[in-house]
């Protein structure tokens, strides 16, 4: 028996129809269907990483339904190393961030509603082998985003909802523009992304047309990743959004933009690929320094937290410049890595703003002791994201910068110089918000008591524990798919 | 031969206790300290069942066996082991000293709500000083070198709702990262340049020892002295020693173990460990000797000004880690293992006896605040007193056997550093002094609750005695021989011997001059004035660097917030704004409201059309 990828995204559709079905005022079933609809993509996510042959390599899974034949647009869905990875990453993430909306009180239908729009639709993303399904799916996504943070987000939220879409839209707008160059210029008339690949490995586009497509792509799908100096709606957008949102963004849908760059840009034009890259590295390398001075700034904990994802895209942009295999594996490990390790800080910083009704590191001051376990969390989460080893991303971080030396060794060192400046600001916000005397008016609050309640924390942390300590878990699944990337860059 | 099973064992162990407290007895204080003492213990057998297997073994014994952990394409990253005597050395110092320390902490630890969390943590810094101890690659000691650096962090900061202790906590932290920005590129730069004699990369010590001489000098120079940042952050050497006097902060034991016997020395054992790297740069060997002898010298002036019983003993530790690297740098590896070694036992005891004063005298700290603490505590008086003379290097305790053999090294090798080095021994031996006359000697006094005061429980004291049998015989069990059988153990230089004792009587005999009648006030502070207040302010390094906190580094980063608000964002919503207005404009001029005009444009747009058309027909 092999897994039915379609079921992966069928199932948050049949259960968001569900919920549209049921009467608003029975929220509890409400989030029981939403929980559900949310599991089990994630168990058919662990199974399908499971059951990917890795030895074997390429696209397995495959479903293939033609649909527009003039266009060459196809209903194709696949996993490689890389997406199958990534689909365990959404998995996670959406089924913890269903989990932790119990804290959203109103308008519960609709928030559920669109929470599984947008978990479906990037499901879909990056389960589709067609470049027309992911750029609809990746919109699928994105719009009720928008709608989310307007409603259900924090004080600044219009401004932040406008600003984050107005930025989306503007970089899928100019992505558009280079994947419809790119299928014009391929002279298949496909876009099924297979049949694009074998085609332009024996035929690439010609270098000239490559240089004008490829800045197109990146800087299109970059502004997604946040690739300075398009960043600026990331803090405030994430910092602004209900907690699910800030997690599901910065966890998984920004890594879609790292993964079109590697589908879509590097693979399929990869003379373009030497051209354009070190300009990048470049750009990275300003993310890294720049958003991390700019986080040591930071008092409100989410747009801290915000700034952090930003400087953190940085070694995913470094590690997409260098042409090797340490490179290529260290960014997808990161994206995985960041993702959880994102969700989970989010999650936690959520947790704590409910009860103390504000997210100024300032006003908190010892939180740990009122809240052990998420107080002891949300520092492990600090830690992971600061590089410290027995997590994930120092395994990520460190490959990433393995990749780089040679060909980028300057920029390596500012890298290493970063982890020195993540560490500063997020020891910083350890200190102000949990550690230090406890303030007498958070007496009252109560901490993560019961198992459902310790759940979602408990798996995210387990996850970069566990990719921490045993980095072959994911690199002897990845490799096979990253080499191929690798080897079209030659 | 070397059983490797027993290696994997001492290894784990405190691992799995720290999993075990985590998981199932984070309420249980009883049971949390027992499974962390068996592990640590099992560790110490192990250790020393190795220990007997190497002994018996023909030289060179050695047995590395590794996992890949990381492995694809060129690139693999190991996790191993290499044992060799060196390791086994520092590893039985690790486990023996911290078995003795961990015992001491259920007693110590009887009264603290958390002492299940300080177990686990404890458990969690035993298991990482074990793995560097035995890393055989450099990633995996970098990965155990951060590990360290995080318990230490935990601990430190135990007790984190106080501010000082928080701050210390963090402080440790960042000075520690910052010294791995060197030492991370350091290693990068090495792995490398590693394939120059046509293998693979590797960060294999075995594979670099063979490699490491055919680079080119200024390269290797480059790559040691990047390596040498680690082991400035880690082994507290000027100029980032800062964080160690702070670290205090932490519970005694935890001093005791971590930023004295152990941890603080994982430098200079590293030092030891990959000499290699550092034996061909003669560059980078004079300037860890230089910044090792400057380190000591300095922490000893300091000491002698500080009041508080822990802050002594930190500064004198910044003192000896100062001999410590300052004899690896002038090339002595052994010599400067020997010291670390017998260094850990009195260093460990004297803490403890601190420990059991401050216990006794509920938190009190300050040695002006003690006195005549010897009648009342028999035990820690007369452990304190040994461990005591053994820093001050009174022979034939083990501090003179080993203070000597560096100083005989500094003496053949550089007459500047040598006379560092020994007015730092002397200050040694006065501060030491200082602190016990005014601490243990004298009537006891009664204003301070002085009925309340009592020996500590047997759990602690017990192990104060096992440190202090070890501090006294630690000069005549052969460590230096075992380090290195090739080598003739050198004759005791008669003259040197006899120079270093007189120093160290002389500081205790000024001690004794100034503090013997035990005064009320410190006699220095007339005596020295201006440069006292310099003392007091530890030679202002700390106000320099909050100075650069505060205003440098806080301020560039509100430069770039600030170019972000201004300029950043400006020119994008402005980009756009004015985007969408030349659109209009440029828009405006198709909707004229002139009928004519659009007559011609559509008649233009339909010629168009048809030519199109007619071309593709």
């Amino acid at each position: 028996m092999t897994p039915d990828l379609s079921w992966i995204f069928l199932s948050p559709l049949l259960g968001l129809i569900l919920v549209a079905l049921v009467p608003p005022e029975r929220t509890c079933l409400i989030r029981r269907i939403s929980a559900v609809a949310t599991l089990v993509p994630f168990v058919l996510s662990v199974w399908a990483y499971a059951a990917y042959d890795h030895a074997a390599g390429g696209f397995q899974f495959v479903q293939s339904v033609p649909w527009v034949l003039p266009l060459g647009i196809s209903y194709h869905l696949g996993i490689d190393g890389i997406n199958s990875l990534l689909i365990v990453l959404l998995g996670a993430v959406s089924f913890t961030a269903v989990l932790i909306s119990s804290s959203i009180k109103e308008r519960i239908k609709e928030y559920y509603i669109l929470l599984l729009i947008t978990i479906l639709g990037t499901y879909g993303a990056f389960l589709s082998l067609d470049i027309f399904f992911f750029y609809f799916f990746h919109e699928v996504a994105a719009v009720p985003v928008f709608l989310m943070i307007a409603i259900w987000g924090s004080e600044k939220r219009e401004y932040a909802a406008m600003k984050l879409t107005l930025y989306l839209a503007a970089g899928a707008a100019v992505a558009l523009v280079g994947l419809l160059a790119l299928y014009l210029a391929s002279g298949v008339q496909t876009f099924d992304l297979v049949a694009l690949q074998a085609q332009l490995a024996r035929h690439p586009i010609p270098i000239g047309v490559q240089n004008w497509i490829f800045p197109l792509i990146v800087v299109g799908f970059g502004i997604t990743l946040t690739l300075w100096p398009f960043y600026t709606w990331a803090p405030v957008g994430y910092g602004e959004a209900p907690t699910a949102v800030s997690m599901l963004h910065a966890g998984v849908l920004k890594k879609l933009g790292a993964y079109a760059i590697i589908r879509f840009a590097i693979q399929l034009m990869p003379q373009a690929a030497h051209v354009w890259m070190p300009f990048i590295a470049a750009l990275a390398v300003a993310n890294i320094i720049h958003c991390g001075l700019v986080a040591l700034t930071q008092r409100d904990l989410k747009y801290l937290l915000g700034y952090s994802s930003c400087s953190h895209m940085g070694y995913i942009l470094l590690g997409l410049a260098c042409f090797n295999t340490m490179g290529i594996n260290g960014v997808v490990y990161l994206m995985f890595a960041h993702g959880i390790m994102a969700a989970l800080a989010f999650a936690l910083t959520g947790f704590v703003e409910t009860q103390t009704k504000t997210r100024d590191l300032d006003e908190w001051g010892g939180i740990t002791k009122y809240m052990p376990f998420v107080g002891t969390c949300f520092i492990m989460a600090a830690l992971a994201s600061a590089g410290v080893p027995g997590f994930a991303n120092f395994v990520a971080e460190i490959l990433v910068l393995l990749g780089a030396w040679d060909q980028y060794r300057w920029y390596t060192v500012w890298a290493v110089f970063g982890l020195v400046i993540t560490a500063i600001y997020l020891m910083k916000a350890i200190r102000l918000g949990f550690q230090g005397p406890p303030r007498p008016q958070f007496a009252s609050l109560t901490d993560a008591r019961t198992t459902v309640d310790k759940l979602p924390y408990a798996l995210l942390l387990a996850l970069l524990i566990l990719t921490g300590c045993l980095p072959t878990v994911i690199l002897s699944h990845i490799q096979t798919s990253t080499r191929v990337i690798v080897e079209s860059m030659r | 031969m070397v059983d490797p099973h027993l290696v994997w064992t001492a290894f784990f162990a405190p691992l799995a206790a720290c999993v075990l407290i985590t998981l199932l007895f984070l309420k249980n204080k009883t049971a949390s300290s027992l499974v962390a003492i068996a592990g640590i213990l099992t560790s110490f057998i192990c250790s020393c069942l190795v220990f007997g297997q190497i002994f018996h073994t023909q030289h060179p014994a050695q047995l590395q066996q590794s996992l890949a952990w990381i492995h694809f394409d060129a690139l693999t990253i190991n996790f191993g082991f290499l044992m060799n005597p060196l390791a086994i050395v520092m590893l039985l110092i690790v486990t023996g000293v911290g078995s003795a320390i961990f015992i001491y902490s259920r007693g110590y630890m009887d009264e603290d709500p958390s002492a299940p969390r300080f177990f686990a943590e404890l458990s969690l810094f035993a298991f990482s000083m074990i793995g560097i101890v035995l890393s055989n690659n450099f990633i995996q000691l970098f990965i155990f070198w951060e590990l360290v650096g995080l318990s230490s962090y935990l601990l430190i900061g135990f007790w984190y709702t106080k501010p000082s202790a928080a701050d210390a906590g963090v402080k440790a932290f960042l000075v520690n990262r910052l010294s791995d920005f060197g030492f991370l590129c350091g290693i990068l730069l090495l792995w490398s340049v590693s394939g120059i004699a046509g293998g693979v990369r590797s960060f294999q010590f075995t594979d670099l020892a063979a490699v490491v001489p055919l680079l080119n000098p200024h390269l290797l120079t480059v790559i040691a002295l990047l390596l040498f940042c680690g082991v400035v952050g880690k082994s507290a050497q000027i100029p980032l020693h800062v964080w160690l006097i702070d670290a205090m902060e932490g519970p005694t034991p935890v001093s005791a173990l971590i930023h004295a016997a152990t941890m603080v020395a994982a430098g200079v054992y590293f030092l030891a460990r990959v000499f290699f790297v550092f034996a061909h740069s003669p560059t980078a060997l004079t300037t860890i000797a230089y910044v090792g002898a400057i380190t000591s010298l300095m922490a000893a002036i300091l000491a002698v000004a500080e009041n508080d019983i822990k802050r002594i003993l930190a500064y004198s530790t910044l003192s000896q880690l100062g001999l410590m690297v300052m004899a690896l740098g002038l090339g002595g590896p052994v010599q400067g293992m020997y010291h670390l070694t017998t260094h850990a036992f009195f260093k460990a005891l004297l803490f403890l006896g601190a420990g059991s004063v401050i216990h006794a005298l509920h938190e009190e700290q300050n040695i002006w605040n003690m006195r005549g603490l010897w009648k009342k505590m028999p035990i820690t008086g007369w452990t304190f007193f040994i461990g005591m003379l053994a820093l001050s290097g009174i022979p034939p305790l083990s501090g003179f056997w080993s203070k000597d053999a560096i100083l005989y090294l500094a003496f053949k090798s550089s007459f500047t550093i040598y006379l560092i080095a020994a007015v730092a021994c002397g200050l040694t031996a006065f501060y030491m002094g200082r602190l016990f006359c005014v601490a243990f000697w004298g009537k006891p006094s009664e204003s301070h609750g002085g009925h309340g005061i009592h020996e500590s429980p047997a759990v602690m004291t017990v192990p104060l005695i096992f440190l202090a049998v070890l501090s006294v015989i630690g000069g005549f069990i052969g460590i230096p021989h075992f380090l290195s059988p090739q080598e003739t153990p050198e004759k005791l230089n008669m003259g040197m011997a006899a120079v270093s004792s007189v120093v160290a009587f002389l500081g205790l005999g000024f001690a004794y001059m100034f503090y013997g009648r035990r005064p009320a006030v410190d006699p220095l502070i007339a005596l020295l004035k201006n440069f006292y207040t310099a003392m007091k302010n530890k030679f202002y390094f700390d106000i320099v660097y909050g100075w650069y906190v505060d205003h440098v580094q806080q301020n560039i980063a509100l430069f770039l917030y600030r170019f972000e608000r201004e300029f950043i964002v400006r020119l994008f919503l402005g980009g756009v704004t004015a985007a969408a207005r030349a659109g209009g404009r440029t828009l405006r001029y198709f909707q004229n409201g002139i009928v004519q005009f659009y007559a011609l444009v559509f008649v233009m747009g339909a010629v168009c059309l048809f030519l199109v058309l007619t071309k593709t027909l």
